[in-house]
């Protein structure tokens, strides 16, 4: 049963992470298209008949797949063969692994579908619990960051393969602007780990629900986190690793068909995971706001309103705010991308080394005093476990 | 004599400006006004209508083999001999245009009509008249210099991409078989053929002088 579930959880996930990357890949054409007065793509067409059915540009990224496939997939002589292949793999697949971690919904207990909720099930192992995550780790985002650190390893080996110098160079930089920005990443989660006690991503929704989201305890983190995110994702602003003026394409400058296709889908899947990511840590989650486990309370402003949904109902009210959440992330992270100018190497390195990271470390410092002050000073000895 | 100079004082970017937070949630403003703004007008269907008002703000794409933006009326397209009322060219084979052209890109071959036609002796016609379109520099001058309204620019076509030259040295039949935007293959200008009571009467051959 643990395995049944398992892989059609996967299946779900990375099905729709890939497929994500196709739709946001219509996304981000018509955006920026209506952003800067275009209309986008409209003119792949499948005909049937006399009919050609456009859908709004969304053939655009059908035509898209097709065409990688066909390609010539061309590979550079002189390149490390098996590097060249191995590379595309290794920078697309931690970026679907990462998601294995994220819980997008709440627990859905099976032999309680058609009853209200109970506060027993909060302790109560008993009957099929589906947990809405793939995996339930110890290290919970840790593994995150585990992750996504492999990412780099991708890039780096696609530029040190593919033997070319603007290949190399694009390379170096993804790998020297992942690894400083994954330092600021990592410390700026650190507050909010203080705060929520825990590393795991359900206990933070769960936090969360309890007292408030995350991005009102930990605003500055937020900012961070988001910054970073976006800088790991190598869009613009943070693409020097394929600053088109200096290095053409950057690492994958001497890929082709799917194995390119697999570098510019990573790409996006990676865009969907880091807003997953924001909204577990920062944005309450599945969580909206007043609804409970037991359906919605609100109890304020002398309104008292007590709704008892049914089980079922909550955990699709759940997996529904959770993907508008990541929706509307994702949305903005791709309007930040149309709007913000390319930064220079120099700036990112600035940005990342001299003021994210200090401001990290800030936000460490700030916290703890944050949680000594509300929690009162321990009493000398209190502090050993 | 003393130099006055203007000191430029550097621009002081503010706290503010310098976190960058700020100014990009100012700047994502801007950008998902105009967002909402070009989906409403897609959504709607209200894109401003390109050939009333070109330059009108909003969704600024021609969907270009569907709609076309109206060239203007002295716009200089591909070249035409107009016609007379029985067909034949109006150009009376006088050079002007070929002489006039500073590419040299207009061969004329001029001939007389036969003996017995009635503008024997008043005008000659040109046998061959060819223009290599690739040379051509769309200056206009041939329309200019022709003093019967023969030769015109106003047909609305650019050139297309053909794949190869040959096609773009256009003869007599396919100048004569293209269009004006108005519609017709004439024009509007008067013409007075001999024995017409407006026609001069003066000729090379026949003339007094
Ligand atoms: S437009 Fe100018 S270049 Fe072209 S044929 Fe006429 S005179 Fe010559
Ligand atoms: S087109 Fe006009 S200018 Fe040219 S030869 Fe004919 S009549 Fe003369």
């Amino acid at each position: 049963m643990f395995w049944i579930q398992a892989f059609v959880k996967i299946a779900l996930i990375v099905g729709v992470l890939v497929n994500m990357a196709a739709i946001l890949l219509w996304v981000e054409r018509k955006q920026s298209a209506m952003m800067q007065d275009r209309i986008g793509p409209n003119r792949a067409a499948i005909v049937v008949g006399s009919m050609r059915i456009r859908a709004a540009g969304l053939v655009h990224s059908i035509a898209d797949g097709i065409k990688m496939i066909w390609k010539e997939d061309w590979e550079p002589t002189g390149g490390d063969k098996l590097l060249y292949r191995l590379a595309p793999i290794i920078a697309l697949v931690p970026a679907l692994c990462l998601f294995a971690v994220i819980p997008f919904g709440p627990t859905l207990h099976v032999s309680h579908l058609r009853d209200l909720w109970s506060p027993e099930w909060a302790t109560e192992t008993a009957g099929t619990v589906i947990p809405m995550r793939i995996a339930t780790l110890d290290v919970g985002l840790l593994y995150v960051f585990a992750v996504a650190g492999a990412g780099v390893i991708g890039a780096a080996l696609a530029g040190w393969s593919s033997n070319n110098k603007f290949s190399l160079l694009g390379g170096l930089r993804a790998s020297s602007q992942m690894v400083s920005y994954e330092v600021a990443m990592g410390l700026s989660l650190v507050g909010s780990f203080m705060i929520y006690q825990s590393v795991q991503p359900t206990d933070m929704v769960n936090w969360q629900m309890q007292h408030c989201w995350g991005i009102f305890v930990q605003p500055l983190a937020f900012i961070l986190f988001a910054t970073s995110a976006i800088a790991e994702t190598k869009r613009v602003p943070f693409d020097v690793p394929e600053g088109e003026s200096e290095v053409v394409a950057g690492y994958f400058t001497e890929y082709a068909g799917l194995k390119f296709g697999m570098f510019a889908s990573g790409e996006l899947v990676e865009v969907c995971t880091s807003s997953a990511l924001l909204v577990v840590v920062f944005l309450g989650g599945w969580q909206l706001p007043f609804v409970q486990n037991t359906g919605l309370e609100f109890h304020y402003l002398g309104i008292d309103v007590s709704w008892h949904w049914a089980h079922i109902v909550v955990v699709l009210v759940g997996l529904l705010t959770f993907i508008v959440k990541v929706l509307v992330l994702v949305f903005l992270q791709l309007q930040i991308r149309w709007t913000l100018p390319r930064f220079r190497y120099d700036q990112i390195m600035m940005l990342g080394w001299k003021i994210l990271l200090p401001l990290a470390l800030l936000n460490v410092l700030l916290t703890g005093f944050g949680i000594l002050f509300i929690n009162g000073f321990p009493a000398t000895g209190a502090m050993t476990p | 004599m003393t130099a006055t100079t203007k000191v430029i004082r550097k621009p002081q970017r503010t706290m503010a400006d310098q976190s960058y937070v700020i100014e990009l949630v100012k700047g994502l403003g801007v950008t998902l006004k105009h967002f909402f703004k070009g989906t409403r007008q897609m959504v709607t269907g209200t894109t401003p209508d390109l050939e009333k008002h070109p330059y009108a703000d909003g969704i600024a794409t021609v969907q270009y083999p569907e709609e076309k933006r109206p060239y203007a009326q002295r716009w200089r397209g591909v070249h035409r001999l107009t016609h007379r009322d029985d067909g034949s060219p109006r150009c009376v084979a006088c050079l002007c245009c070929s002489t006039a052209c500073p590419a040299q890109c207009i061969y004329i071959k001029p001939a007389e009509y036969a003996e017995g036609d009635k503008r024997r002796g008043y005008e000659r016609y040109p046998e061959e008249f060819v223009i290599d379109e690739l040379r051509c520099i769309f200056c206009g001058f041939c329309v200019e210099a022709c003093p019967c309204d023969a030769i015109r620019m106003d047909t609305g076509y650019h050139m297309t991409a053909l794949d190869d030259r040959a096609s773009f040295i256009y003869d007599k039949a396919q100048l004569m078989s293209h269009v004006g935007q108005d519609g017709t293959q004439k024009s509007a200008n008067p013409r007075h053929e001999p024995g017409d009571p407006t026609h001069p009467g003066v000729t090379r051959l026949h003339g007094g002088h």
